[in-house]
């Protein structure tokens, strides 16, 4: 299918300012869904808030649009209670390791089958440029005009202390690898991290001078290298993409069905005559 | 055979009786309306009801989940609502404070699902163990913004059991979330439950869209009679959800009429509903010059002392409200038009007694007697106001 086909056009043009590298993703993200051939309806995207979180309302998959940090909750939720649906939480750095720290260690501990994106670009946008988790010390920002002195956190690491299976880098200069990767983690059986670099010239591009949207590209290219790649090896000092983690571990949901069997077996061994699979009855309104 | 032989009819019977906690009543009732999906996080006196679903719900093909925190909790039956499931969760004060930002979600993306506060005292993390009704007015206004909410309560287990049900029934009949204010010696005493047939409670399904696949749906335009049949996430329909104002279609807007027009509909489903929505119970009410307002638990105290003093001679009677959100108005100016004073037996400092000022023709004839430290409110109690105010001395 093409590209406008998993888009909701009614509601374009989008609203992310020119140069902003959020569309990028979203197009890296609609090429791997579109070339794993995945069913519309099977695909649930939850977000939070921020300029991040505005992409589900933009996609023709069935779209949960929630709460600052909460989205991977909300996606739990949506997962554990139907798990035949591939879940796609993309989030902001804020959204997803400030006020959204906690259920995304958490859910990354379950090794439940969701694959997280998130759309780095140091800074909360919406708000009017304020410092994030990810902006990292020396940093200028709204809230920051003497320069930050908060450390970052360093999501690949996060995630994979926090159990993720599935951890993964890239940026939004690397497209093609971005579509790769995305592909790996969607395929992936557990819960898996894609953190995606990406560039926000109205805001923390103009504050800490690092130009244009294309400046901030380039820059993206220059400071970073592939995993086992010379270029790492020569300067250690450069930010690392690629695949880092892809283990096989216990799913949270297929746990589920486990313990739900044992249940099941141990309630049938003592009421025999039970009826189970007390699915809620579907009924139409007549209009 | 001999006569006290059982019949297989007596076993089903007495199969059927349960001596249990308030807290498995409400457990029991979640069950006989159909839940599928609970997502908790442990905090006294509600406990038991995430451990009893932890077992019940796997051996019905139900899941359990325990989460994070009190407002994972409340995203995720959230999210299991929208996959066409009957959700439930479970806190007391500190953790329904938490849960409030995605209960006002849950208003707003209008989405079904059970939230049971067991209440303690308060505030902050006041007297875990201990029995409290302050968390009335958190049940209506603690989420920000104008909305409506829907709370009800009981003072014994069978109501339990029967309100647990009313509550799954009236979150899918209007979309929203309902609240079970219990408190803490409802959730923990112990008495008889009946758990009736299948089929004799009424049991309100969820409404489906009868629109069928590449036909426009509109998950926010409601039908004539006010109603939004809704679509599985998974299903034929994608649509989208958010906590934003938003049009037919849930897509963002903040066009001033979408904006206006959410917003009445968002109250109007609710309060126009009051009627319908308002549960109550009487007792020695025929006839009462002093009517004793009360719920919960504290409605067994105010029932034990009218039967007393009615045994007595003296016109004493309780209105018992089940429902406390949206305020039954009407029904509590009805019966206190004739009463010479109205008592409201309450455990708090008057949250309810406000409600009832405010609706009365006469204010200055409503009393409180309430109980704010950590005990239960005796006949006793109220009987002391009573007979101030009946001019008999204490």
């Amino acid at each position: 299918m093409a590209i406008k086909d998993y888009i909701r056009q009614r509601y374009f043009p989008q609203m992310w300012c020119p140069g902003c590298g959020h569309g990028t993703i979203l197009n890296a993200l609609l090429r791997a869904v579109d070339e794993l051939g995945l069913d519309k309806n099977s695909i649930v995207m939850t977000s939070g808030i921020g300029c991040s979180a505005r992409i589900s309302g933009y996609v023709d998959f069935h779209s949960l649009h929630t709460l600052h940090g909460r989205a991977l909750a909300f996606a739990t939720g949506v997962k554990l209670s139907k798990p035949e649906l591939k879940l796609l939480v993309p989030m902001g750095d804020g959204d997803a390791l400030a006020i959204g720290g906690n259920h995304f260690i958490h859910a990354a501990r379950r090794n439940i089958d969701i694959t997280a994106i998130i759309m780095n670009n140091r800074i909360y946008g919406m708000t009017g440029g304020q410092y994030s988790p990810l902006s990292g010390p020396g940093k200028k920002a709204s809230t920051a005009p003497y320069t930050t002195i908060d450390n970052q956190f360093d999501v690949v690491n996060l995630s994979i202390a926090a159990g993720a299976s599935f951890v993964a880098r890239s940026t939004t200069y690397h497209v093609l690898e971005c579509v790769d990767i995305l592909k790996r983690a969607i395929q992936h059986k557990g819960f898996s991290v894609v953190e995606i670099l990406s560039q926000c010239p109205t805001h923390y591009g103009r504050k800490n001078k690092e130009g244009d949207a294309v400046q901030m590209l380039e820059f993206q290219k220059k400071t970073t290298a592939k995993l086992g790649s010379k270029a790492l090896e020569n300067d250690p000092t450069l930010i690392p993409r690629g695949v880092f983690v892809d283990i096989d571990a216990p799913e949270y949901c297929e746990e589920y069905d486990k313990i739900m069997k044992r249940a099941m077996k141990e309630t049938l061994q003592k009421e025999p005559l039970k009826n189970f699979g007390n699915q809620a009855n579907q009924t139409c309104d007549m209009a | 055979m001999t006569d006290n032989i059982k019949t297989d009819e007596n076993v089903i019977k007495t199969n059927n009786i349960k001596f249990v906690q308030g807290n498995e009543a409400c457990v029991e009732g979640a069950l006989y309306a159909g839940i599928n999906f609970f997502a908790g996080y442990p905090i006294t006196p509600s406990t038991e009801i995430a451990e009893l679903l932890s077992k019940r719900l796997p051996e019905k093909g139900g899941k359990f989940i325990q989460m994070e925190d009190e407002i994972a909790s409340m995203c995720a039956i959230i999210g299991a609502s929208l996959t066409g499931h009957k959700v439930m969760t479970a806190t007391s004060g500190p953790g329904f404070s938490l849960k409030q930002e995605a209960l006002g979600y849950a208003c707003m993306a209008e989405i079904p699902c059970v939230v049971v506060d067991v209440q303690r005292g308060g505030p902050s993390t006041g007297n875990p163990t201990h029995v409290s009704q302050g968390d009335i007015y958190q049940a209506r206004w603690g989420t920000h913004g104008d909305h409506a909410i829907i709370a009800l309560t009981a003072s014994n287990h069978q109501d339990v059991f029967e309100i647990t049900v009313d509550a799954f029934n009236l979150a899918e009949t209007y979309r929203t979330p309902v609240i079970l204010l219990f408190d803490e010696v409802i959730g923990h005493m112990r008495e008889k439950l009946v758990i009736p047939e299948q089929g004799k409670l009424p049991i309100v399904d969820r409404l489906r869209t009868s629109v069928k696949k590449g036909v426009d749906y509109h998950p926010y335009l409601p039908r004539e009679d006010g109603r939004l049949p809704m679509s599985d996430f998974g299903g034929e329909h994608r649509y989208n959800v958010t906590g934003l104002f938003h049009d037919m279609w849930g897509f963002p807007s903040n066009n001033p009429k979408v904006v206006r027009e959410l917003l009445h509909h968002l109250i109007d489903k609710i309060d126009n509903n009051a009627h319908a929505i308002t549960r109550y119970k009487e007792h020695y009410l025929e006839g009462a010059e002093y009517v004793l307002i009360s719920y919960g638990s504290s409605a067994r105290s105010a029932i034990h002392l009218a039967k007393n003093r009615r045994e007595r001679g003296e016109k004493v009677g309780v209105l018992e409200l089940q429902s406390i959100w949206p305020f039954p108005e009407a029904l509590v100016r009805e019966k206190c038009a004739n009463a010479k004073a109205v008592i409201v037996v309450e455990m708090n400092m008057g949250q309810v007694m406000k409600e009832v000022k405010a609706c009365v023709d006469n204010p200055s004839k409503v009393f409180l007697a309430n109980r704010i430290d950590n005990k239960l409110i005796t006949p006793t109690n109220i009987k002391t106001l009573l007979r101030m105010i009946q001019g008999r001395g204490v």
